[in-house]
Parts: structure tokens; sequence; C-alpha cells
């Protein structure tokens, strides 16, 4: 469905992305996994065509969906895509709708658009997708303007606008960033839902390796504009290769005793002007040798899974 | 002494803040509003309210002061003073109003198209306009005369040209403000338009501080006009128009001086009601994003 290889991105002369790799078939969610500034929103931005918007380009690598090479497709066809076959669920749901719109006629314009139906249709499209997500009164809720809802709902209602033209690929940038713990829960629980229900592929971008754990079927983690391991998730849980992914996986609180402290991954993430030579990872890694400052890491494989890393495979 | 400052300013911003405050600003918007709409009613009924005919003259009763039958005096023709003010409400604000109308659209087309755009187009249109606010209103009402004379129309182009820059630069911030929100991005990810999220979702978000800059341009529309008319650029006898009265009244200025006090009063009065409520307005929407950002 989609299939993603060695994608770097630029912005005049740096590039923030670089050896970026993944494949999603349909039905199967994929985790892209990540501190801030690792890449990972660049990475949803190429796959919808976006970067151009904001002055960024592909430099290198391909992106293949359904058979269609996306990196060298036009603007006006990959427009059809956007909202059509390609769905994308944005960030802050607080901000993602028109205030001065009415619910109803904003949902409707997708489906008008894209699938060509009349405005009763689309209407009638419309309610059937907030019932089934779960919005009590779809019918009640069309009329009601943005401002009048709680961020959950708004959510949802981004949701349903991403799946009113029936996608087959769905693309979460963080859905659940700007929302209560317990909605939190309940958005993730209903993505999950739909790619069973509806037989899509999911993208799903997160900073949280606890939400990977629970929907994700692949995981592909991202560290300073690069893929650092990827693989099925049950693998990567089992046995991560990569110090990174192993600090990440021993950030998730296991809530098991009392005195359990939260664990952190001393230093931030370099900002992509000094991003440091070798593995970018040496100067937070606790492993970090000689060769790990000059050289950067190719990716050992193991099995279905991968990790850039010189001593993969060596885990302690 | 601090804390007692402090106090005080807590309780000025609570009188803000309290229906007492709100209601006070309320009923200004009301005292305004409400001799605005006076105003335009007395325009647009102008015929049948007046007393006499506006141009009819009567050189026996000339510079009559003001009492029974001319409750504001005749000017030096014998012309019924309260009947040119009335007449000259239809003149001022249908000169303002045309004009601002006239200049909110090509304004806001033109902000609309270059914040959209951007790039050179911008560039260029945001240079030419920003060149015509360079130019003096006077200068610019100049040319008009020069090229089609004085009158009502050359006015009326005049100071659209004269606001034609606040409009574009205005809409112009706030398409290139609106651009960056999550919505329009995410309206993009759902395939629309350009020209689909320009009209739809862009201009309508722009359109609320269009309307108060435009319902405070108006008030100084009215001024320009009667300022144009002052100079004999606008109005032409005998159309009654404030500017021009004042003008006339200059002669008499001694002799008759509520030939030139009647519409000037006029005059000021107006323009304070239109920026009065303009605030009164500004002070509305932004309690409207208040409850939208809730």
């Amino acid at each position: 469905m989609l299939e993603v290889r060695d994608l770097q991105v630029a912005f005049g002369a740096v590039a923030p992305l670089s050896g970026v790799s993944f494949s999603l078939a349909k039905g199967e969610t994929l985790g892209i996994v990540g501190e801030s500034g690792s890449g990972k929103s660049l990475t949803a931005m190429s796959v919808m065509g976006l970067l151009p918007l904001s002055g960024g380009r592909i430099t290198a690598g391909s992106i293949m969906f359904d058979g269609q090479e996306l990196t060298t497709l036009a603007e006006p066809a990959y427009r059809k895509l956007r909202g059509g076959r390609l769905g994308m669920i944005t960030q802050n749901p607080m901000t993602s709708l028109d205030p001065l719109q009415k619910i109803g006629p904003q949902v409707d314009d997708v489906s008008r658009l894209h699938l060509g139906k009349t405005a009763a249709e689309a209407r009638a499209r419309t309610v059937e997708i907030l019932g089934t997500l779960r919005i009590p009164e779809p019918a009640l809720i069309c009329d009601r303007y943005p401002h009048q809802m709680s961020g959950g709902m708004k959510q949802r209602i981004v949701i349903a606008m991403a799946l009113a033209a029936d996608p087959d690929l769905l693309v979460a940038d963080e859905p659940t960033t700007a929302l209560d713990v317990t909605v939190q829960a309940q958005i993730i629980r209903l993505l999950d839902d739909l790619v069973k229900e509806r037989d899509l592929a999911l993208v799903l971008i997160t900073h949280d390796m606890s939400v990977v754990a629970q929907t994700c079927d692949k995981v592909v983690v991202m560290y300073a504009g690069r893929a650092v391991e990827r693989g099925p998730v049950q693998a990567i849980f089992d046995a991560p290769q990569h110090p990174y992914t192993q600090a990440l996986i021993g950030c998730i609180p296991k809530g098991l005793s009392e005195d359990e402290h939260l664990i952190g991954i001393p230093g931030t993430v370099p900002t992509v002007l000094n991003y440091p030579k070798g593995c970018p990872f040496h100067p937070r890694c606790d492993r970090a040798q000689e060769i790990c400052t000059t050289e950067r890491p190719a990716f050992v494989h193991n099995g279905d899974s991968a990790a850039a890393c010189h001593f993969a495979g060596s885990a302690p | 002494m601090t804390s007692m400052t402090g106090t005080a300013a807590r309780a000025m911003a609570g009188f803000g803040n309290t229906s007492l405050g709100r209601a006070f600003g309320s009923w200004l918007g009301k005292i305004a509003g409400g001799f605005l709409v006076l105003l335009l009613l007395t325009a647009i009924f102008a015929p049948w309210i007046t007393p006499f005919d506006y141009a009819a003259q009567d050189l026996m009763n000339g510079n009559a002061p003001p009492g029974w039958p001319h409750l504001l005096g005749t000017d030096q023709f014998g012309r019924d003073v309260l009947s040119r003010v009335i007449y000259g409400a239809r003149t001022s604000l249908s000169v303002s109003a045309t004009a601002i109308a006239i200049s909110i659209t090509v304004g806001m087309t033109l902000g609309a198209a270059a914040g959209y755009f951007g790039g050179l187009f911008e560039r260029a249109v945001m240079t030419v306009v920003d060149l015509t606010w360079s130019f003096p209103d006077i200068l610019i009402a100049l040319i008009f005369v020069a090229i089609i004379g004085p009158g009502l129309t050359s006015t009326t182009f005049a100071i659209a040209i004269a606001y034609l820059a606040q409009f574009t630069r205005l809409t112009r911030a706030q398409i290139v403000r609106l651009k960056r929100e999550t919505f329009i991005e995410a309206t993009i990810n759902l395939g629309a338009k350009p020209h689909h999220i320009l009209l739809k979702h862009l201009l309508p978000n722009a359109i609320a501080p269009v309307i108060v800059v435009g319902m405070l341009a108006i008030g100084d529309g009215i001024v320009l006009e009667a300022t144009l008319g002052f100079f004999g650029l606008g109005a032409q006898p005998p159309t009654p128009s404030w500017g021009a009265m004042m003008s006339s009244g200059t002669a008499q200025l001694f002799l008759s001086p509520w030939v030139i006090i009647f519409p000037g009063v006029v005059v000021a009065v107006t323009v304070i009601a239109v920026n009065l409520f303009g605030d009164e307005l500004i002070r509305a929407l932004d309690i409207r994003d208040r409850i939208r950002g809730a």
C-alpha cells in the first residue's frame, strides 16, 4: 500500500530528514516514534505532499502509494489524492476546524469534493460517519459550531473529515497530543477499530511508546532526522537493539511500585544545524565508543527488524 | 501605598468587567448607534421631512436668524438651512458610503490575492497600493478634478483611493496570518482547491476587522467629503453638501453665523457618533472572539 524508501528532505542547504524507509500494508498500523524535532511530522508532510508549502522538497528516495510514485506527482493530481485516498489527521483538533462554519458543512465538503455527492447525499453520509465515530446525536451536531464542542469531540470531527471520502491510507500526526488522558485512550481505540473495520492502512505518529505497544503492528524509531530502528512491534519491544529505542522503552512508566521514578533520557535532540558526526545519538548514548563519533552506523538486520547501531546484535 | 494603587487598579479593572461597566459601554453604543440610525432615516426620507425646498431662494428673506418658520435660519439667498443640512446628510452619507464600499471591494480583492499568492505579485500590488497612500488625499482629489471636473464623482473616487491602501494592507495581513492557521492546513490536507480555501475559509475569517475599519472609515470619509466640498472641489451648487455650506457661510461668518455653525456641528457629531459606534463594534467583536476561544 505505502512504501517509503531512503526518503531525504531538504530545506535549502540543510537536510533535516534522510534515510527514512518503511512499508505498510492494508489493515496495518505503523507507528513512527521519536522526540520532538526527530523528523516525524516531516515524514508525514512528505507523504501528504505538503513540503512545497513550507519551502522544503524531497531530494532523494521514493514514496510509492498503491503502485504510484508520489514524489514526482503534480500538484493537481496530489490534490485529488489528499482528502480522497490519503486522509490526514492533524495534531491540534482545537484549531483544525474553521471557527465560522458549522460542523455539518465542513464535513460535507469533503465527500462533495472527492466523491461528487450532492448536498443531501453528503449530509446523509456525514451523519452516518459521525455515528460510526460514536458521536451522540450526529444530526444535531451538524448544526453546531466548533466552539460549542469539547476537544475530544472536535478530534472525532477531524477524523470524520479524514474518513469522509473513504481513504485507503490515514496519516495521524500526534492525534492525541492536545487531549485529556482519558480522551486520548478513546481516540486511540477508535483509530484502532477503524483500521480493522475499514481495512485501512494507518501511519500513527506519536512520541508515546506505550501507544505504539498497544496499537501498532510495525514501528519506526526516529532520531535527529533518521530512522534508527524499525521492525515488528513485538520484536522491537522484546529485544530492542538500538540504545535509543531501549531508552525510549525504558521511559514507559510501569506503575508497579510506589517508589518507581520516572526515567528520562539525558540531553536533548540536536537541532538540524548541528547534527553530530557519526551516529547522531552518540552524545547521549552511554554505550558510545570511538567509532560512534566518526562513522555513521549502517542498518544491521536481524530477522524482520533492523537497527542502525555499531553494536546492534551485541546487546548487553 | 503600593498595595493601595494595586487595589485601585484592580477595582478599575473589576469595573470594566462588571455588567455595570459593560452596560456603560453599551449605552454609548446605543446613543451613538441611535444617532446614526436617525441620521440615516433623515437622509432617506429627506423629501418628506424637509420643511422647505432645499434650493428654493427667497432673496427678500436672506440671512434670517433661526426662528419660525426657518428653524435654523436662512443663508444669503434665503434658502432654508435646516432643509439643506438634511439634504446634505444624503450627499455626505451616500458619497462616503459609496466610496468606502468601492474601496473595501477593491482593497479586499487586492489584499486577499496578494496575501494568498505572495511572491512577486504581492510585492507589485503592495508597492502600488503603498504609493497611493503616500499622496495627500487632497492631491488625489485634485487629480480627479483635473480629469473629470469637480463634483461628487471626483469626490467619491478620491475618497475610495485614499482608503484603498488601508483595506488592502489590512486584508493582506489577515490572510497572511490565517494562512498559517491549522484549520487552513487541515483544509489543504483534505484536498481543497485554492479558490475554495480563499473564498470559503480565508475571507470569511478575515472580514470582521475590515467591517470595523470600514465603519470608522465612513466617518473619515464624511470629513474628507466636507473638506473637498469646502474647497469647492466636491458637490457643486445647488447640491447641498455640509462642506460647501460651511464654505459659503465663511463670507457671512459674523453676519449670520448659523449658516456655518449648523452644518459644522452636524459633521462633528456624526463623526463622533461613527467613531464611538465603531469602538463599540470592536468591543462586541472582541467578546465574540473570547466566547469562540473558550
